[in-house]
């Protein structure tokens, strides 16, 4: 292309061209080569505090284990003194059942805790699941983003927390939410939501969703040591996040997780 | 205290589809609705008296301190239904000592006290400095002392010292302008902000939230200045709601052709959440969006108004569609309100479902005490304008 | 020539130089101590957060008593499942064994929420029964051991 530019006489054009040509490619060689270098740095992922010598928590739930027992979100209700009544849950199960003909129907009757009744005729059925939910614990929280005081906040631990002695109520916390895992405690009249069982995991107990769930659908781990079972786990299997366009940097992964769910 | 938990099951019943079960309670109700209304009249009503100020707009000048006016009486109300609404109100003054610099809520109280306090404040009392010193030295008793403190004491009424009120006024006003479009931009910048709401989360939320203030607190000031002329038996003057009535046509064309593109985008990217969207606007807001909104709060007064333009018979005929005009103006931008702050939480966040609202009478998030505080304003304004009467101000030379 | 400094000024700065220095000064004394330490919160809340009471004592506190329930449950298909996945939370009847009773469920219902048939259980997961058509009227206990299942009782 220089060289017909050339025989029309005009070495000026030519020579600023070139120059201009020159710089362009130096420019997207460079950029390429940077991005490629550095290409890790735009992936959407939980990046990883440095210099810590806390464990930094992080969960999988498999999607092919859970048998919709409602164990984990009775025992959460439980453990974490939340009202039984069907408004308020720190974790809960979702039925999921896509019939023969594409339509998604979504249950969680009082979220799971008294099991599922299949409400879909067997025969229209193309295939169903269950999703247990609860909180992300992001690395980049919307929650915490938003909240006004400080009352929210991601532990030393990874671990999403509440300071309910500070919490304004002000909600803005459950507006954030993206995944619906935050309410307001009817009778503290704070915010509340999966603090991973942080009184237990202190203690060196496993949370309580995870203590009764009868077929370890449910793990939790230290992401920072690369031998724990669950960095292990997340090695040797397909493991996605919910909604990983909104950036939220998720902690909890889900095994096997079909793309009807958000 | 046992709370009542029979609201939430009379929900529960009347949710569609799926929701997240955290949802059915819905958070934020009519309180936050009057909050982004009241705000956007305060910036509203500021930006009309700008204009007058900054552009030098003489036509404008029997409007200037009644609409500065009107601004702070709805700005002293307008963090009351945001701490009303609060669970744990008693914490509110949190949100000043450590605010959290990442939340647009935290920021927005400066943004508040700016507006406030360095703004409105400061140029109503340059304004009237004078006129004070003037009301001191005539009245007698508490009266001379509540202007006394008013004053601050700067007694000097020397042309130097009063030209100094009107350059420092000036330069206030020109702050104000900027200062008044961040106040309401950052409550649309609250909404819009919230990437888990897509429809909330679009960065035409502050623009459309500033122009819909616009148009609320031109407005609320033509309504005023009517019901004040009204009150005084004064003859409105008619060339005074024309030109308002101008600038309100306009304010109104862009407002719309903002929220007009914002649901352009919306429709034809038509993202993962269109079709709960879709099915929210013509189902749940069918009647506030498209008939109070459009129609009544927009279409019918932008025909009105572009009428009026042509239409200069009849001065009764036109004060009176002036007076309807700011009221129906009024119940659209507050149905917008309603809109984006209601509307935005009763389709679940799971795309897969709706959860219903029914607002309640009574108690500290009920209709009410929303009433309440879109009333008190009105009483704060009437004191104001009986405190520091406009039509009595010291008359000064330009 | 005087440079003219206009009389309000130095008031309105004093006002302000005033509000503000009242601000800060209750600023001073109402952030909390530990405000900040770690991150924009109340570190002392970290503390908060340990201490709720626990109500799941977790299967080892079990043991410590029952060791022949982890005895036989080892040898058997529910050797995974965690005490209190059905007796429900045990750290009362840890502390005071002898007052607070643990939950022990009866019933095909109980059993069922997890063996039930149901589209959305994997084979893999779960063993499943058709609660309507397995040994109706007769209660799982009655020929199951829970704590073994398959050895059956005669």
């Amino acid at each position: 292309m220089s060289q017909s530019t050339s025989t029309m006489g005009n070495e000026k054009v030519v020579s600023s061209r070139r120059k201009f040509l020159k710089t362009a490619a130096t420019i997207a060689g460079a950029t390429i080569g940077y991005s490629w270098l550095k290409s890790s740095q735009v992936l959407l992922h939980a990046a990883e505090p440095k210099n810590e010598s806390l464990p930094w928590y992080g969960i999988v739930i498999d999607i092919q284990k859970c048998i919709g027992c409602g164990n984990c979100a009775k025992a959460c209700k439980n453990e974490n003194d939340v009202p039984k009544e069907p408004f308020f849950f720190r974790t809960w199960i979702e039925q999921y059942t896509v019939k023969n003909d594409g339509s998604v129907d979504i249950v969680s009757p009082n979220g799971g805790i008294d099991g599922f009744e299949q409400r879909v005729p067997t025969e229209d059925i193309f295939k169903s699941f269950f999703v247990p939910k609860m909180c992300n614990h992001c690395s980049k929280s919307p929650c915490t983003q938003v909240c006004p005081v400080g009352a929210t906040y991601e532990g030393p631990e990874g671990v999403v927390l509440i300071d309910e002695k500070y919490c304004i109520g002000c909600r803005y916390c459950v507006q954030a939410c993206p995944y619906g895992c935050r309410f307001i405690h009817p009778v503290k009249k704070v915010a509340n939501k999966c603090t991973l069982c942080y009184h237990r995991l202190k203690k060196g107990l496993a949370p309580a969703c995870m203590e009764v769930c009868p077929t370890g659908a449910r793990m939790y781990g230290n992401l920072r040591d690369k031998n724990s079972e669950i960095v292990k786990f997340l090695k040797e299997h397909t493991t996605q996040v919910l909604r990983p366009h909104l950036n939220t940097g998720s902690k909890l992964y889900y095994n096997a997780l079909s793309s009807e769910v958000r | 205290m046992e709370p009542h938990y029979q609201h939430l099951y009379d929900i529960l019943a009347h949710s569609q589809g799926y929701i997240f079960p955290n949802e059915i309670d819905l958070q934020w109700g009519i309180l936050i609705v009057v909050y982004p209304f009241i705000t956007g009249l305060v910036a509203g009503a500021f930006i009309l008296a700008s204009l007058e100020r900054v552009f030098k707009v003489k036509i404008l000048k029997p409007t200037y301190q009644i609409a500065l006016l009107t601004a702070l009486s709805f700005l002293l109300v307008a963090t009351m239904p945001l701490i009303s609404h609060l669970s744990q109100p008693q914490r509110a003054y949190e949100i000043m000592i450590t605010p959290h610099s990442s939340s647009a809520m935290a920021i927005f109280g400066f943004v508040y006290l700016w507006y406030l306090m360095v703004v409105l404040l400061l140029e109503i009392w340059f304004d009237y400095r004078h006129s004070m010193v003037v009301w001191a030295n005539e009245k007698s008793g508490i009266m001379r002392w509540v202007y006394k403190i008013l004053t601050l004491g700067v007694n000097d009424i020397s042309p130097r010292t009063v030209k100094w009120d009107r350059k420092l006024g000036y330069i206030i006003t020109v702050v104000g302008i900027p200062s008044a479009f961040i106040l309401h931009g950052y409550v649309g910048f609250i909404f819009g902000s919230i990437k888990a709401n897509p429809w909330w989360s679009t960065p035409l939320m502050p623009i459309i939230f500033l122009f819909s203030a616009m148009v609320s607190g031109i407005s609320l000031v033509l309504l005023v200045y009517m019901i004040i002329s009204y009150f005084r038996k004064q003859i409105i003057d008619l060339n005074v709601l024309d030109s308002i009535g101008k600038y309100l046509f306009f304010v109104l064309i862009l407002d719309f052709t903002l929220e007009g593109l914002d649901q352009i985008q919306r429709i034809y990217e038509a993202g993962e959440s269109f079709e709960i969207l879709k099915l929210l606007v013509s189902s749940k807001l069918y009647l506030t969006l498209f008939v109070s909104q459009g129609l009544i709060g927009t279409i019918i007064p932008l025909v009105t108004l572009a009428f009026l333009q042509f239409y200069k018979h009849q001065i009764k005929v036109r004060k009176t569609m002036y007076f309807i005009i700011g009221i129906l103006v009024l119940i659209g931008v507050y149905s917008m309100r309603w809109n984006v702050v209601i509307g935005g939480q009763l389709f679940s966040k799971s795309f897969a479902g709706f959860t219903s609202f029914k607002v309640g009478l009574i108690g500290l998030d009920g209709t009410l005490m929303a009433i309440f505080w879109l009333i008190l304003p009105i009483g704060i304004l009437a004191f104001l304008l009986w405190l520091l009467p406009p039509w009595k101000m010291v008359k000064e030379e330009d | 020539m005087k440079f003219y400094v206009p009389p309000q000024i130095p008031r309105l700065a004093l006002a302000f130089g005033l509000f503000i220095t009242l601000f800060l000064v209750l600023r001073h004394f109402l952030v909390p101590d530990t405000f900040g330490k770690y991150g924009h919160y109340r570190a002392a809340s970290l503390i908060d957060n340990t201490l709720p009471e626990i109500h799941y004592a977790g299967q080892q506190a079990c043991f410590v008593c029952h060791q022949d329930i982890e005895d036989k449950k080892a040898q058997d298909v529910h050797s995974d499942i965690h005490c209190e996945t059905c007796h429900g939370p045990g750290e009362k009847h840890v502390v005071n064994s002898k007052v607070e009773k643990i939950l022990k469920p009866t019933g095909r219902e109980f059993c069922g929420s997890c063996h039930a048939l149901n589209a959305a259980k994997l084979k893999s997961a779960i063993f499943q029964i058709d609660l309507y058509k397995h040994n109706i009227g007769k209660n799982c206990i009655e020929c199951h051991n829970p704590h073994q299942p398959w050895e059956m009782k005669k």
